[in-house]
């Protein structure tokens, strides 16, 4: 535990002195890594201890602040979030060493490093904190931070448009929050988590709600995602891996704390996260498959990604409540197995992403192409974690996916409401999995093979040696959690056991020892038959070297670069399938001569639940704030009389 | 010896009232300076027995202050600014009065439900209160920006004599304190109304509200 406060310490100094060095840009970004980079080091142990053991440490100061106090709790479940914080803060770092460089005298990178590590450090302080005044603090710390990182090209428009709506959605959720913690403490003198009386249904059902609500608003689960597709590909690469990988994920470890406090649970409460889960996955990855910038379809995959975790903790939910411990915990370990296996696969996907748009200067899928060429460190890498989003063994993305179908298909020999629940996640799992392997496909095959679209792809270089180093030890990890699945049972029992209970971790883990097994052993089979197949490759050619020609080289005379499949017509039948959903804008050109002239051709997609549910709404309340607006006519004595009005009001109102 | 610290109360009333009906900037300007000195000369009579030296010296910080210092600046804000030489009221003066007298009322009545410790000075919370209002009364109803800084001083003594009913010799630290923003005010509003009167050619406050952000019937059409 005290080791996790010095990583505190570190980190709120080390983002001071970057602040501090502001102007000397290779001092900050030294300052800012250096403290990141041993505040990981320092904070990554305890939390594996705590994980291997088991134990939960407390340690306590006063506080002066109104139902605060300097609570700090490590128990397994924190540790497990803990864990790929460290992971990947201390490797973003490393990879931003290099990715900021070229930004150098251009943008104040003392503030970048200051903000980036505050935002770990209030990261840090959310996962441990033991009372509510003081995760409020971190939350809102977490947000002014990540809303500074997301600004960080302010002179775009897009860039301040995006952090502007992510402003607002924090905002809403920390008000959601504060009334939910409000109904869970009221009467208590301490809002301490241990201290929190057991509520009474109803409040317990309205807690769940609001804290759905505002945990939501950073989880980004559909429809409160709709801050989540702007701002992380507005943010540095290095930040969006950090926000996407574990920062949303704060939003989870909320969720799961609060239910905590509020047992016993309600089936509906399963159900709502099981449906809500279950949208969000499909439309996460139907709305990543029809994205045109490489970021965005990250973005939108996280969106799936926290819709695959939301659907494990709602069929966890269902299964508690129908008294099903085996699928619940499989359920849940599969929810917090996943949370681990994203952060690291999506960290991973967004510094490939980053490099790519630091080599090219741009990461428009129709400007790419062919990068794998002129970026042959970066490419396999990028697949890698492709192949983990994509749920494919032997990476870790299927283990944790593989828990939860585990779950699902263990409760269809059941009957009632768990059966059903088995049977959506199964089906939506499946599907959203098919259509996340579509997404990566289609992004990485455009940006990475074939010939490049434009001349900035064709000029692209490789990434610096740094963010090679931080991509190729996250693939090693992605690798590694594939592969090393029954070693990784104990820690997720310890993490299930002090998230939700004991039996479930004991269900959990007795129910998918086995499976594990098999899971690790057909990883090495596979991985055996493609070193086999190599060697053999390697034999056949014997030393020559294959010929080489042009991709797309079919026949063609002449060819062009713009002859390929450009992303939006790799994807053109599938996203026509989806347009009620998608309602993508476009113009086709209709061939009616033998021969055609000049066409064009546009499709863009919008952000549909965005203009069609949030702008109408906001659109109306405008309107109304409007007709107020005769309030605020700018004459200063007036508003003086309202001063005066409202503190004689308040006077006679307390005589 | 209270007698005479009495007698300052009713001379700090009618000066609210005075204010109330003044129409010439630089009377106003004279009569908030006097209400101001009697108010800074008060704890020196309300205590028993003799003043520290203390409060001595402060009640002549003050007096030169409000007295003195004040009153220069605002005539020469006065005199830069060019404006009319009347307060250019947005209600009537009757109206002023009678406002000015109901708040008179309202604060009697006011200063017999707050509970306060019992003060040894007869009237003084009510007069507080009563130039407090004054004070506000002449912020709200008066367009020039002059004027506010004069309600604010007002406000001020209501304040300073508040502050005497609450602690009779301590009010020291309070005094100091509020002192501080009110001087800063004055400063500020000092150099913003040379400034309002250089950019617009006058100090009329309703004009300000040109530069509100939203202009009335602009939006939605």
């Amino acid at each position: 535990m005290l080791l996790v406060l010095l990583s505190l310490i570190i980190l709120v100094l080390s983002s001071a002195v970057a602040l501090c060095l502001g102007r000397v840009p290779s001092r900050a970004q030294d300052a800012g890594a250096y403290g990141a980079a041993a505040a990981s080091l320092a904070g990554l142990f305890p939390a594996l201890r705590t994980l291997l053991t088991g134990n939960t440490e407390t340690v306590s100061f006063p506080w002066s602040v109104p139902l605060g106090s300097l609570t700090f709790t490590l128990d397994p479940l924190a540790a497990f979030f803990l864990v790929p914080l460290f992971i990947l803060t201390g490797l973003s770092a490393v990879y931003g060493v290099d990715y900021l460089k070229g930004y150098a005298g251009k943008k104040p990178l003392g503030l970048a490093w200051g903000a980036f590590n505050t935002l770990t450090a209030a990261m840090v302080l959310v996962f441990t904190a033991g009372n509510a005044v003081l995760f409020m603090l971190g939350w809102e710390l977490m947000a002014a931070a990540s809303f500074l990182l997301v600004l960080f090209e302010h002179e775009k428009p897009q860039v301040r448009r995006a952090a502007f709506i992510y402003l607002t959605a924090g905002g809403a959720g920390a008000l959601m929050l504060l009334a939910a913690f409000s109904l869970l403490g009221a009467g208590s003198a301490v809002l301490d988590f241990s201290s929190f009386p057991s509520p009474s249904r109803g409040i317990a059902s309205a807690v769940f709600l609001l804290a759905l609500c505002g945990f939501g608003f950073k989880a980004g689960f559909v429809p409160l995602h709709i801050w989540l597709p702007e701002a992380h590909p507005a943010a540095p690469s290095q930040v969006s891996a950090v926000m996407s990988g574990i920062m949303i994920k704060t939003g989870i470890y909320g969720i799961i704390r609060v239910l905590g406090f509020i047992k016993p649970w309600e089936e509906w409460w399963g159900w709502t996260l099981l449906i809500i889960g279950a949208v969000s996955c499909l439309l996460g990855a139907l709305f990543a498959l029809a994205q045109h910038e490489l970021k965005r379809v990250l973005a939108y995959s996280s969106i799936e990604n926290i819709g695959i975790i939301l659907m494990a903790l709602g069929l966890g939910m269902v299964g508690v409540v129908c008294g099903a411990d085996t699928l619940a915990g499989l359920a849940f370990a599969g929810a917090l197995l996943h949370v681990m296996n994203h952060s690291l696969f999506k960290g991973l996907l967004f510094m490939g992403a980053g490099s790519v748009l630091h080599a090219a200067g741009t990461a428009e899928l129709e400007a790419l192409g062919g990068l794998a060429k002129r970026m042959p460190r970066t490419a396999p890498l990028f697949l890698a974690g492709s192949a983990a989003a994509c749920a494919l063994p032997p990476f870790n993305g299927f283990a944790g996916e593989f828990l939860v179908y585990l779950g699902a298909f263990r409760s269809l020999n059941s009957t009632g409401s768990i059966a059903l629940a088995g049977m959506v996640s199964g089906l939506v799992l499946a599907s959203a999995g098919a259509l996340a392997a579509a997404a990566f496909t289609r992004a990485g095959g455009t940006a990475f093979l074939g010939e490049p679209r434009t001349a900035r792809a064709a000029a692209a270089h490789e990434a610096g040696p740094l963010m090679i180093f931080a991509m190729r030890a996250l693939a090693l990890l992605c690798l590694l959690g594939g592969l090393a699945g029954p070693f990784l049972l104990l820690p997720l029992g310890t993490a299930v056991a002090s998230g939700f209970g004991l039996n479930f971790a004991l269900a959990a883990t007795e129910a998918a020892t086995v499976p594990f097994a098999y899971v690790s052993a057909g990883g090495l089979i596979l991985l055996a038959m493609i070193a086999i197949a190599a060697a053999k490759r390697r034999a056949f050619l014997g030393g020559k070297k294959p010929a080489e020609g042009v991709t797309w080289d079919c026949g063609y005379a002449a060819p062009s670069a713009r002859m390929q499949y450009g992303a939006s017509s790799f994807s053109q039948p599938l996203t026509d399938f989806f347009q009620p959903i998608l309602r993508k804008l476009g113009q086709y050109p209709v061939i009616s001569e033998y021969f055609p002239g000049r066409a064009s051709f546009s499709t863009e997609t919008q952000a549909v639940l965005y203009n069609s549910l949030y702008m109408p709404v906001a659109v109306r309340i405008r309107d109304l704030a409007f007709r107020f607006s005769w309030l605020q006519h700018g004459r200063l004595q007036i508003y003086i009389m309202y001063i005066v009005v409202t503190l004689m009001g308040l006077l006679l109102w307390k005589l | 010896m209270h007698t005479f610290a009495e007698l300052i109360i009713v001379f700090v009333i009618l000066l609210d009232l005075a204010l109330a009906v003044t129409g010439s900037l630089s009377s106003c300007i004279r009569l908030v300076a006097m209400q101001g000195v009697v108010a800074g000369l008060l704890p020196l009579l309300a205590g028993s027995g003799a003043p520290h030296t203390r409060a001595v010296i402060f009640a002549v910080v003050i007096v030169i202050l409000k007295g003195a210092v004040f009153p220069r600046l605002l005539m020469r804000a006065r005199d830069k600014s060019g404006a009319r030489k009347d307060v250019e009221p947005l209600i009537s003066y009757p109206a002023s009065i009678l406002l000015c007298l109901g708040a008179f009322i309202a604060s009697s009545w006011l200063g017999s439900r707050l509970p306060l410790p019992q003060a040894n000075v007869a009237w003084i919370v009510p007069a507080s209160l009563s130039t407090i209002f004054t004070g506000f009364l002449l912020i709200t109803t008066r367009s020039k920006a002059i004027t506010q800084v004069l309600g604010y001083l007002v406000i001020e003594n209501g304040i300073y004599i508040f502050g005497l009913a609450l602690f009779v010799e301590q009010p020291l630290m309070v005094e100091l304190a509020i002192l501080l923003d009110v001087f800063v005010a004055v400063f500020v509003m000092g150099i913003a109304i040379f400034h309002i009167s250089r950019e617009f050619d006058h100090i009329d406050t309703a004009e300000l509200s040109e530069l509100s952000d939203w202009r009335r019937g602009e939006y939605g059409k």
